[in-house]
């Protein structure tokens, strides 16, 4: 397989940013009461993961190392900028029903990790197709989470009536507690996946999932979680040597 | 009047991690234990405080005059970002007492997406210097109120027998979720 379609593989399937490495995780649970917003934030977040990729890869060599952080915030934010104006100029419905969220894809991690992790690594073209990769693959995880709480929370995929006519809507699930209770089945689900084959090649059960919120949302050290531990055990052990 | 229902608007009714989804990474990465949760609460009241009343006055006072009302989130996320900085030099230099209980979860909190958040939203509805400062308030108060009853409860959740595949995230997910239904409660109190 050619190395730009392997990168799109890579984004969609291996390091699926929903499934696999749960980033991004407020536009996930809030823009999805519907399939279709799903799938309109999750391209909106494509085209400028690929754009900003194409462009800090473009700039690699001239940033230097201590300003790169500031330099891609300022790369990201010009590009979310941008495509909230023609948003808002050639589809003002979506525009509407993503509102806040539009902005505030400047800090999605999935963006800034992959500039750091892949762009200012890796020429254009290859920095191009990741973003395209990574994106379509944030678009598919959104589009399922959105379609199942359509589905159960409103009766249809994609405005389209799938239920049968005596069905009772739940409309719980496009509420905002919705939200979390599709995420934690999905990921119980694949835990559920996980155990099952770890239990089949012998591999002890708490070595099978990746345990505790290191995961959840937190890959790279901009983002809460896996930052905070570490620096709070520093700051436990600084403490203990103190006394 | 008004003021005192955007700040209990805020905090209890559009409860920022549970109902609007700001800042769920610290909220389910630093919720483990109560004395964390605390302080990153704090944090997170202090930060966005000065974030709101540094971003209102640089929208009203230099972006609105000079028409530059498009640049607000390039301005707002550098300005958040060298705040941030900053704040933590200063606090480190005249209270190293607040620093060593706010001080690891500052540089956490350039990216919770919830400070940029409340800082747009109070450009989006048009809110003066007071209002944003007030609605500043009453959100981070409403993400401490979260984190901290989302970390005592997890401390109980310890003993608890959960599920294999349940254990870790969709938990929490789950009592998050259990939260949200319970905040709805308070939508009552704003017409």
């Amino acid at each position: 397989m050619s190395k730009a379609g392997e990168r799109l593989v890579n984004g969609i399937v291996k390091e699926n940013p929903t499934f696999v490495q749960m980033l991004g995780m407020c536009p996930t649970l809030a823009v999805t009461t519907s399939a279709i917003n799903g799938i309109g934030m999750g391209l909106t977040t494509t085209v400028i993961l690929a754009l900003s990729n194409l462009f800090i890869s473009a700039l690699r060599k001239f940033i230097p190392d201590r300003v790169r952080i500031p330099s891609y915030i300022i790369v990201i934010a010009s590009f979310v900028t941008m495509v909230q104006f023609l948003l808002e100029g050639f589809i003002p419905s979506l525009y509407d029903s993503l509102g806040l969220y539009i902005p505030l894809i400047v800090v999605n991690c999935i963006i800034l990790g992959r500039a750091e992790a892949y762009a200012s690594k890796n020429p254009m073209g290859l920095s191009f197709m990741d973003g395209i990769g990574m994106g379509l693959g944030f678009t598919v995880g959104l589009t399922t989470i959105g379609a199942f709480r359509e589905l159960l929370g409103n009766g249809s995929v994609f405005g389209f009536r799938v239920m049968p006519s005596g069905y009772t809507p739940i409309t719980i699930f496009v509420l905002a507690p919705g939200a979390f209770f599709v995420l934690a089945g999905i990921i119980a689900f694949q835990n559920k996946l996980k155990l099952n084959k770890a239990a089949k090649e012998g591999i002890s059960p708490e070595n099978a999932l990746c345990r505790s919120e290191d995961c959840a949302g937190c890959m790279n050290s901009l983002c809460g979680g896996r930052l905070a531990e570490g620096k709070l055990k520093e700051t436990v052990k600084e403490e203990g040597g103190a006394d | 009047m008004n003021i005192l229902l955007i700040g209990i608007g805020a905090a209890l009714v559009n409860n920022v991690v549970l109902s609007q989804f700001l800042g769920l990474c610290p909220f389910l990465g630093v919720s483990k234990k109560t004395d964390s949760a605390v302080g990153m609460g704090g944090a997170v009241i202090f930060v966005m405080l000065i974030a709101s009343t540094c971003t209102s006055l640089i929208y009203n006072f230099i972006l609105v005059p000079t028409h530059l009302e498009y640049m607000n989130t390039i301005v707002f996320i550098l300005v958040i970002a060298a705040l941030v900085q900053f704040v933590e030099m200063f606090i480190k230099k005249y209270s190293p007492a607040l620093y060593k209980s706010l001080g690891v979860y500052l540089p956490l909190i350039t990216t919770n997406c919830a400070v940029l958040g409340i800082a747009l939203v109070n450009v989006q509805k048009g809110y003066g210097l007071i209002e944003s400062i007030v609605n500043a308030l009453g959100s981070a108060v409403g993400f401490a109120i979260a984190i901290v009853i989302m970390a005592s409860i997890r401390e109980k959740m310890e003993y608890n027998d959960i599920p294999e595949s349940f254990k870790g995230t969709p938990i929490v997910l789950i009592t998050a979720g259990l939260m949200s239904i319970a905040f709805f409660g308070f939508s009552g109190l704003i017409k």
